[in-house]
């Protein structure tokens, strides 16, 4: 199975570069969103910063996997399994390039907050974004082995980011209210954990790219959702953090 | 097998035709092997697959071609509006104008544009005098998208237009007998890319009164014009069902393989 076989052995070639560029990207995502969580958590500016201008690679990357696919479209006429192979890879590549974007948008944050006071790490960030990383590891390797099943197990594993997301959240809530001069900082973390939780997103939403690729189906089950914060309203905080107190 | 269930999963609108079981035997040589295929009603059903697979064949079973070539021999039921074709009463000739043909080269006879279209419905006495005939010339090239182009030239010889139009003068041919049901096998095959956007155009329209059968080599002509694939291959459908989903999931590995260009 893949974009091997065909009588015409170039078109084999001109399939297999679109998935190696896929790769390559997905490999250069999973990375700039590891240096972006690196140089907060080590709060190293530097690295933030070249994590902000790699994004550039990733976009120029994005643009030759749409000129690929453009011409394949135009040249070959794509059907069946090749067709779903090079609107998949249009499709992965917008949302790599957007992944890229969220990490690059967290490098940005990262020197902001290192322009701040030190505030408490917090440690679900870190953990996220090693879930997330695991999360576009795998999935890449659904991708190069054309494994539905790997693709839907991270598919499902998305719901455990929006739960770390959401006690995050709360966490982050209480620090707020607990000392009003950290609210900058803390609204950069929050803004950094919902960029994770985004890449979380993407990877569920090419879960479903891929799994449609290879068996030309989308997954039947309803999508794990989880993440419940667009609904969190201050006063449940107020109430939680009130029973926090009590607690300590 | 395979395509038998499949037939009944797709069966959704009235079949016109309904082949069951049919065999088709050169001399000793079996060249389709038990094809069972519904056509739905104003509907364009696409057959495609490799050379010699048996797709003209099959087409000429649906009008009893098959009966000109010595040697051939027919298995099989097949039904049009539920009436056995092959039954021992069945006139051919009247057959055939029910269910016209298009050839893959287009052949006007060496008479006029006019004489080419008003000569079925002369043998088939379908017009009581000249103005009758005239009518239904007029509509017929009309309904090919040709009239236009050939008002001025009715007594010019058909052999004298480009291959384009001698085509679509073939399919003017066919409806002036009032078909309910058009056989063409690669109708487009010698065409250019503009007369064949013209023929397909025409046979999108022909489609709204007309049941459509083509046989095509062109997999991007299959998958732009047809609700139905059929796919054959060794004289057998491997898989039949909506054009859309045929290329776009299709379900046979063989299937798969011939649309994308790695059949080995
Ligand atoms: N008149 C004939 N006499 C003997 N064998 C024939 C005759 N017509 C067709 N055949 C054989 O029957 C098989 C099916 O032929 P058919 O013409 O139906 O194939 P096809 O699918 O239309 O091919 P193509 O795409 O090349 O037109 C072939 O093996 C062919 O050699
Ligand atoms: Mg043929």
């Amino acid at each position: 199975m893949g974009s091997t076989d065909h009588i015409v052995s170039s078109f084999d070639d001109e399939l297999q570069e679109i998935r190696n560029a896929i790769i390559e990207m997905g490999g250069l995502a999973a990375s700039q969103l590891e240096s972006a969580t690196r140089a907060l958590v080590d709060r190293n500016t530097d690295l933030a910063q070249r994590t902000i201008e790699t994004d550039a690679e990733i976009d120029a990357l994005e643009k030759s996997i749409d000129n690929m696919a453009i011409r394949l479209l135009a040249l070959r006429n794509p059907v069946a399994d090749d067709l779903r192979l090079v609107i998949s890879g249009l499709k992965m590549a917008s949302l790599l390039e957007r992944v890229a974007d969220y990490a690059a948008n967290m490098g940005k944050r990262g020197i902001a907050l290192n322009q701040a006071p030190v505030i408490r790490m917090v440690s679900a960030i870190p953990r996220m974004s090693e879930l997330v990383r695991r999360m576009i590891d795998d999935i890449l390797a659904a991708y190069a082995q054309n494994d539905a099943n790997l693709a839907l197990d991270v598919w499902r594993r998305d719901q455990e980011v929006d739960q770390l997301y959401n006690s995050m959240f709360r966490e982050l809530l209480t620090y707020m209210m607990e000392d009003p001069r950290s609210i900058t900082s803390c609204t950069h973390l929050i803004f950094m954990a919902k960029n994770i939780e985004r890449i979380g997103d993407h990877m569920t939403n090419i879960a479903e790219i891929i799994i449609y690729q290879i068996t030309g189906n989308t997954p039947t089950e309803s999508r794990p959702k989880a993440d419940i914060t667009s609904t969190t309203m201050i006063e449940n905080e107020l109430s939680l953090s009130s029973t926090n107190e009590g607690d300590k | 097998m395979l395509a038998k269930d499949m037939n009944t999963v797709y069966n959704d609108t009235k079949s016109i035709i309904s082949a069951k079981d049919v065999s088709v035997f050169y001399g000793e040589k079996r060249a389709l092997k038990s094809v069972s295929l519904d056509i739905p009603e104003n509907q364009i059903t696409a057959l495609i697959g490799p050379s010699g697979c048996g797709k003209s064949t099959f087409l000429r079973c649906l009008n009893r071609m098959n009966d000109t070539i010595e040697n051939c021999r027919v298995e099989g039921n097949i039904t049009v509006d539920g009436q056995d074709i092959y039954a021992p009463h069945v006139d051919e000739v009247l057959l055939r104008a029910r269910v016209g043909m298009v050839f893959q080269k287009a052949n006007p006879f060496p008479k006029s544009i006019y004489d080419n279209v008003a000569y079925a419905p002369r043998i088939h006495g379908l017009a009581k005098n000249k103005d009758e005939l005239d009518d239904i010339v007029l509509a017929s090239l009309e309904k090919a998208g040709l009239l236009d182009e050939v008002k001025d030239l009715l007594n010019e010889s058909g052999t004298g237009l480009s291959g384009g139009q001698q085509q679509r003068l073939c399919i003017a041919r066919a409806l002036a007998v009032q078909p309910d049901i058009i056989l063409m096998d690669e109708p487009c095959s010698a065409l250019d890319p503009i007369a064949t956007a013209k023929v397909e155009e025409l046979i999108e329209e022909l489609r709204k009164n007309y049941t459509i059968i083509i046989v095509t080599h062109s997999m991007q002509q299959a998958a732009r014009i047809s609700q139905k694939t059929a796919f054959f291959h060794l004289g057998e459908i491997v898989e039949i069902g909506e054009t859309e989903q045929l290329f776009t999931s299709p379900n046979d590995k063989r299937t798969q393989g011939y649309i994308t260009g790695r059949f080995g």
